[in-house]
């Protein structure tokens, strides 16, 4: 239950973050809140000869909102997030999703970027990102890249960064007047991974849905985009209906928490939800 | 492979030099290079919440950090949240009062996670308090003593009759 030896760098530039990656490649892996990855080193499910903390790095630290989107800097602690009134006002999406993310012990030290970059498929923010059409910042030796969130999430634990490169920040665009959000998700006990979540957005514009977004997650190898049941949304469908469109095109997989069978059923209900609770903030 | 390091931490106010492998989990420093073994390792990955310790005014697992990354970093333990005065301070005695531990194994985690928590929460509700609650676990007690020990702390009526079921 030890971790492995590893040489521990602590840079003070993304510059000196991404001339270690190139010098050490698949020897060294980049530390942000380690909620995840410390854990995997300890059971030796994973091992590095290098790690490198960006902790440390100027400039991943900030929440800034701008020209209609909200910048999210790698290394900003989620409880950091849950509790700004930047996030809660400009992304209400992201701030319902955070609480339900782990304990509030692992939330004060786990990163809003780690959890994307991390992207595992049951957790919340990758989801949110998606749903949200958010883009991730990467930066890597040739300088830095926009990856919109709909080509970062590959599979399970693998994203669209190349070898080299970090996340540096998530951009997430903010919605208009009119707009309500919601994140539902079912839990054996509060904090553990979801076996099923959906969250939710929707713009109402004269008793219209005119902008719908819906991400799911725990219900594949990556978190997906709904977009018939947005669709439904979008032409005046219930959110019973809605909920029926994004359930009948999933295929999860069992595991030893749930069957994919009961998962597709438990997806239709929790969508259903995410939709009535979104359209509710919403004004409808 | 990996040189020893040396780091200096402040914990519970004092400063300390240790000489460490950089991949020695600060529950690991605590307990054997300064002697706070008040800080308990059940799970040893994050899941049990028994090493929870203050960095920097956050609650978080001691068994999820290297010591090295927490230089210049201030750190309290389970030993350094009560007054000092012999005294307990107000979630330790109501952890006694309420019969909040049995073995006491997990004690030392539920009383930092709740000490740190109602320091920064002084007026959560029931439901605050048993989602705060649920990132730490116990074997023995069935949580019940504990949640009242925290609803004593907030100033939230605690059931008479604990065993009407009103609790669940």
């Amino acid at each position: 239950m030890k971790p492995s030896s590893f040489n521990y760098h602590a840079p003070a530039s993304v510059n000196d973050v991404t001339a270690l990656l190139a010098e050490h490649g698949d020897d060294a892996k980049v530390l942000a809140g380690g909620q995840s990855l410390v854990p995997m080193l300890s059971l030796r499910l994973a091992a590095f000869e290098h790690l490198i903390d960006l902790n440390k790095v100027e400039g991943l630290a900030g929440i800034t909102r701008s020209n209609g989107t909200l910048r999210v800097g790698a290394v900003v602690r989620q409880a950091v997030a849950e509790h700004s009134a930047d996030v809660a006002t400009s992304v209400p999406m992201l701030a319902k999703a955070l609480p339900h993310i782990g304990h509030f012990q692992i939330r004060n030290r786990g990163t809003v970027g780690g959890s994307i970059a991390h992207a595992d498929p049951a957790s919340e923010l990758p989801a949110v990102a998606l749903a949200l059409d958010a883009t991730i910042e990467a930066a890597g030796p040739g300088g830095t890249r926009q990856i919109a969130a709909a080509d970062f999430f590959v599979s399970t634990w693998q994203t669209a960064l190349d070898e080299g490169e970090i996340l540096t920040a998530v951009e997430f665009p903010v919605w208009g007047p009119g707009s309500g959000f919601a994140v539902e998700e079912l839990t054996r006990r509060h904090g553990d991974f979801a076996l099923v979540g959906a969250a939710a957005g929707v713009q109402l514009s004269g008793g219209k849905v005119t902008k719908a977004a819906l991400g799911l997650f725990g219900l594949g190898p990556t978190p997906l985009r709904a977009a018939e049941a947005e669709a439904a949304l979008l032409a005046g469908a219930d959110a019973a209906e809605v909920g029926r469109v994004a359930a009948s095109g999933l295929n999860p997989l069992d595991d030893i928490h749930a069957s994919g069978a009961y998962r597709k059923q438990v997806a239709a209900v929790i969508v259903r939800r995410a939709v009535q609770a979104a359209m509710q903030e919403a004004g409808a | 492979m990996s040189d020893e390091v040396i780091v200096k931490l402040n914990v519970n106010g004092r400063d300390h030099k240790v000489m460490v492998e950089a991949r020695k989990l600060l529950s690991d420093v605590l307990r054997d290079d300064l002697h706070l073994t008040g800080t308990h390792v059940g799970c040893e990955h994050g899941a049990c919440g028994a090493c929870t310790v203050i960095v920097d005014g956050a609650a978080v697992r001691a068994c999820l950090l290297f010591a090295v990354q927490l230089e210049g970093s201030q750190i309290v333990t389970v030993e350094g949240v009560t007054p000092g005065d012999g005294t307990l301070n107000p979630f330790q005695q109501a952890m006694q009062d309420c019969h909040g531990l049995q073995c006491g194994f997990c004690t030392p985690g539920f009383v930092v996670s709740m000490t740190n928590y109602l320091d920064n929460n002084p007026n959560p509700t029931d439901d605050d308090l048993k989602i705060a609650l649920s990132g730490n676990l116990c074997r023995c007690t069935g949580y019940r003593g504990i949640i009242n020990a925290a609803r004593t702390v907030a100033g939230l009526p605690v059931p008479a009759n604990a065993a009407d079921g009103s609790d669940h």
